[in-house]
């Protein structure tokens, strides 16, 4: 048994591929080494800005000899199927075994050594390196088929035991030799094998392991900060980040004017993060400090002094400007701000950010006047609307995109303006991702989800929903995040309706920019046509005689896209749903009734539904249902036979079991009480297990036949008042 | 910083003179019209078009008319110099070429933090990419480090290796000094600011206020039509020239605020047909395979 040990080194490696390529080498290593019949006991992946590296344990010097059996041909038949087995096996006739007139080949593979495999598998691993990015370099790339890697690849280390495998990938031949750190170290760092290749590095001022390299970050920084009486604000990112641009990492701390603190705290944070991956510091009170860390790739000759110096400079040329933006952002109202969104194309279809902003103001205020979101108030939500796009056009923001809302939060402050709009307009794009919090400040909740709303409703009028993988405008998350909103704020929404308000506004707007751009009318012909659904065909009608076809097939898409519209939802809701562990096969069932497009009231269908169906009451009456329905889906009733009166006890038992279950299931299910609508469905399962069980559906009597599918049927639909039960499964 | 003695900024430019020559590298003298960057030099531009070798440094003044701060910002400003280095086929010890660099302009490596940090550049108006670094001292973003992929939508065969140095921001570093204006120009008593504080005043006046648009659109027509001309006649450096100063005139309207969200596009897209075309007929009468 022998340890192999591979390093690809190269130019700098973008940090944020380091550990996704180190795993993705190992993974890809095993596999070609599969493919030979090897496995070796453990693979240890190394990965440093300028190498990858991995050692495979206790390979054996060959792979075992395998004897593989293949089936051919029968030996009647015609002479060209058993030429073209012989081929496949690589043997002759005389080799090949006859059983009971079937032509049967054992090839017997014998063991390889393992450098050979590995001459192979390297470099087919190379070649196929799944980079995000890579390119071409050098002299080898006066053709576009030279060897691509993410930087340029300079040299191949690769020992098994103690000895070099024979490879080379377009001119790189492998060796021992590789080098130390680009400063602390020089010339060729000669390896023996596996077992000292980290602690040469290591002499070599290189840490290997990039999991060593942020320990030793995290530590050296919690240190730093200590001996400052400052702690370090945890960004387990950023370590990596660090990791991932050095070999010797040496943390160092620095101070910038505390006078720079008057900036909000985000925007210091991310200064210091983003552009300078600089770790953040708190004080003993938990505010920021005005200090940093740097994560230095040198044990600096001073001891760092200059390096410290170096970054005190960048970062306070960095804040003073981000000072500056603050300063200039305050001295324009957000509403003057939002003035100038009329020049951000939203879509070219949709029109401007300004459009949009129109929109929204109008779905967040109608969100409360229906009161749909309780406890706001209309104005203050559509103020909150206007307003909250604004800050898109500052200085700040076009400096850190990533502080949009955050930044409009603190300008509307500034101006005085209510905290209820200000913290609409910080909080109303989320909630973001996953793990975001979910607004539920009354005014807030209107803007965001009138927000999100509008850009569903938009792109699937002009019928760009995401197809496949492909989901450009993030349609997906803006659904998932109107999904948690409701469901948080147990908000009563009718999505078919608010898909209806929505587009009203949608198309009078393309339809008024398109027409006023015609000049030939005037904006009160145009502005008759209020903003309900039900002046949508007036619109329609109205494009039509304008003579624009173009707006007359924008006005039919968007108005036959409610179902796409809704399906999407439905869609959202199972993928949702199933991740917080609910059966997708019951939301199925209750969709399939139809009509239901108040989410709350349908997850509250769907959980009462989930409970019941693991009851032995459920579970039975499920049994039963589906039996019914099968009865029910092969026979026909035939209309013109008049069904007799109920006759035996079990059938009568059932009649009277369904009159009763009946109407408590409707009105449960009308006072969305859908416990007690189960409940009421439970009391059918001992009478439909006995009827079942003692009366005979297909009675000779066509009458009584005819009564006994009809009584079927009624179970069926009684069932149906809660949920579709042939959708369940299991 | 203060190893040894300090370069002014003549002596900066001259000292990547001397080592870059010592490279092998033609040193050339800037581009006599205004650009952006050093690319659009036709040096770096058509110069890493096909397969032959080619190594040149040379300084670039570029003209960024919306970055002029009327000589009141510190570190911003409408004209300023760029060093750049392109060598084709990129040599395999380029980045060790590019430290020899700094440590003979005085940044000694074993005392500042030197840093490769990811940097993939993309010019969509030349048609161009490429990966590689910009390169940090002490955290401050000192040089763009790219091998070229493509240029004007053709793949680069071989691969160029460029490398554009902020000159004001090194000198600015190497000096010690926190405005450019204050940076010492040689050692004979002459500043940044001395040469160009009311080259800085006029020009952003110019840029901002001044500039007649009427004039700039009719300009940007004529370099279209010249284009159009030049490509005709089988005379692709003479067509890239035009592109230059149609991109030149478009950054100028661009300062004086004549230009919407949706002509800016259009007008991008013009320029970049023009740069793109240049190179594709270089291309061709230089009798070069895509």
């Amino acid at each position: 048994m022998s340890d192999f040990l591979l390093e690809l080194r190269c130019e700098e490696i973008p940090a944020r591929m380091q550990l996704k390529a180190s795993d993705d080498l190992a993974r890809l290593f095993a596999e070609e080494l599969g493919k030979a019949g090897l496995k070796p006991a453990a693979i240890d992946s190394f990965v440093t800005p300028r190498r990858l590296a991995l050692i495979a344990r206790d390979l054996p010097l060959e792979t075992a000899a395998v004897s593989e059996e293949f089936k051919g041909p029968r030996t009647s038949a015609p002479a060209q199927a058993l030429e073209g087995f012989l081929r496949k096996t690589g043997l002759t006739q005389d080799q090949l075994e006859d059983r009971d007139g079937v032509w049967f080949a054992v090839v017997n593979k014998p063991g390889r050594a393992t450098a050979d495999v590995l001459a192979q598998a390297v470099p087919a691993v190379v070649r196929a390196f799944p980079w995000p990015k890579s390119m071409r370099w050098g002299t080898a790339s006066q053709t576009t088929e030279s060897l691509r890697w993410v930087r340029p690849l300079q040299g191949i280390i690769a020992l098994l035991g103690g000895e070099v495998v024979d490879i080379e990938i377009d001119g790189i031949v492998a060796g021992r030799e590789t080098v130390g750190h680009r400063f602390h170290s020089t010339g060729p760092v000669s390896i023996d094998g596996a077992d000292d290749y980290v602690e040469k590095l290591r002499a070599a001022y290189v840490i290997a392991c990039h999991q060593e390299r942020q320990a030793i970050i995290a530590a050296k920084a919690d240190e730093a900060a200590a001996a400052h009486g400052y702690s370090v604000i945890e960004d387990q990112g950023l370590v990596a980040e660090n990791a991932g641009l050095t070999e010797w990492p040496v943390p160092l701390l620095g101070d910038f004017d505390p006078a720079f603190l008057e900036v909000p705290p985000e925007v210091i944070q991310l200064t210091l993060r983003i552009n300078q991956k600089y770790f953040v510091l708190r004080d003993a009170d938990g505010k920021l400090a005005p200090a940093f860390i740097c994560t230095a790739n040198i044990e600096a000759k001073d001891g760092g002094a200059a390096i410290v110096t170096g970054n005190r400079k960048v970062l306070a040329a960095r804040l003073s400007d981000a000072r500056f933006f603050w300063e200039q952002d305050r001295k324009i109202a957000l509403a003057d701000q939002a003035k100038k969104l009329e020049r951000i194309t939203f879509h070219e279809k949709l029109g401007t950010v300004a459009d949009k902003v129109e929109r929204v103001a109008k779905l967040a205020r109608w969100l409360v006047e229906e009161d749909i979101v309780k406890g706001a108030d209309a104005d203050q939500a559509e103020q909150a609307a206007r307003l909250a796009k604004a800050d898109l056009v500052t200085e700040m923001v076009g400096e850190f995109p990533e502080l949009q809302g955050v930044m409009g939060g603190y300008y509307a402050r500034a101006e005085g303006l209510p905290d209820a709009i200000a913290d609409a307009i910080r909080d109303h794009y989320k909630p973001v991702g996953q793990g975001d919090d979910v607004p539920t400040a009354p005014v807030t909740v209107a803007v965001s989800l009138a927000d999100k709303l509008d850009t569903l409703v938009g792109f699937f009028g002009i019928e760009q929903g995401p197809t496949g993988s492909k989901d450009p405008f993030a349609l997906r998350r803006a659904a998932l995040s109107v999904l948690r909103l409701l469901d948080r704020n147990g908000l009563r929404l009718k999505l078919k309706q608010a898909h209806a308000f929505a587009l009203s506004d949608h198309v009078y707007r393309h339809v008024f920019l398109n027409t006023k751009a015609l000049a030939d009318v005037d904006a009160q012909t145009l502005a008759k046509f209020g903003l309900d659904a039900s002046k949508v065909t007036d619109v329609e009608w109205q494009a039509a005689n304008l003579g624009r076809p173009e707006i007359k097939s924008f006005v039919s898409a968007f108005a036959a896209s409610d179902v796409p519209f809704l399906d999407f939802f439905a869609d959202r809701l199972k993928v949702q749903q199933k991740e917080a562990g609910v059966r997708h096969d019951l939301i199925d069932a209750v969709f399939a009734l139809g009509g239901e497009d108040d989410l709350v009231r349908l997850l509250a269908r769907v959980k009462a539904l989930q409970s019941f169906v693991a009851t032995d009451d459920g579970a039975n009456l499920l049994a039963g249902y589906k039996r019914a329905a099968n009865i029910l889906k092969k026979e026909v009733i035939d209309s013109a036979i008049a069904p007799a009166a109920p006759s035996e006890a079990d059938e009568i038992a059932l009649a009277q079991a369904l009159d009763a279950a009946e109407p408590l299931a409707a009105t449960a299910v009308q006072d969305e009480r859908f416990e007690d609508a189960m409940a009421a469905l439970a009391s059918l399962r001992a009478p439909i297990d006995a009827f079942f069980e003692t009366v005979t559906v297909n009675d000779s009597d066509p009458a009584k036949r005819s009564a006994r599918l009809a009584l079927l049927a009624r179970v069926r639909n009684a069932v149906h008042t809660v949920a579709d039960f042939s959708k369940i499964t299991g | 910083m203060a190893e040894g003695k300090v370069l002014s900024f003549q002596d900066l430019i001259l000292t990547l003179h001397a080592y870059w020559g010592k490279q092998g590298c033609v040193i050339l003298q800037p581009l006599d019209m205004e650009v952006g960057a050093g690319t659009f030099h036709p040096a770096t531009t058509l110069r890493s078009l096909g397969p032959n070798a080619w190594n040149a440094a040379y300084v670039q003044p570029s003209r960024r008319p919306t970055d002029g701060r009327y000589g009141e910002n510190p570190n911003r400003l409408q004209h300023y110099y760029q060093y750049q280095v392109i060598m084709k086929p990129s040599p395999a010890n380029l980045q060790d070429l590019y430290l020899g660099s700094l440590k003979e302009i005085g940044i000694d490596p074993l005392v500042h933090d030197i840093r490769f940090v990811e940097d993939d550049w993309e010019s969509p108006t030349l048609g161009a990419w490429g990966l590689g670094w910009e390169v940090w001292c002490d955290g401050m973003e000192v040089t763009q480090f790219t091998y070229f992929q493509q240029m004007g939508g053709f793949d680069c065969k071989p691969v160029a290796g460029e490398l554009t140095y902020g000159l004001e921001r090194l000198a600015m570093y190497i000096q010690g000094v926190d405005s450019v204006y204050d940076l010492k120009f040689n050692d004979a008593g002459v500043t940044y600011g001395d040469v160009f504080l009311e080259n800085e005043r006029q020009m952003s006046k110019w840029n901002f206020e001044v500039a007649d648009t009427e004039k700039l659109f009719r300009w940007f027509k004529d370099c279209r039509a010249e284009y159009d001309q030049c490509i005709a006649n089988g005379v692709p450096l003479a067509a890239f020239e035009q592109a230059i100063k149609a991109s030149h005139t478009f950054n100028l309207l661009q300062a004086r605020g004549v230009i919407s969200v949706q002509e800016r596009a259009s007008y991008m897209g013009q320029v970049r047909d023009m740069a793109k075309g240049s190179c594709e007929k270089w291309m061709e009468v230089n009798g070069w395979a895509a």
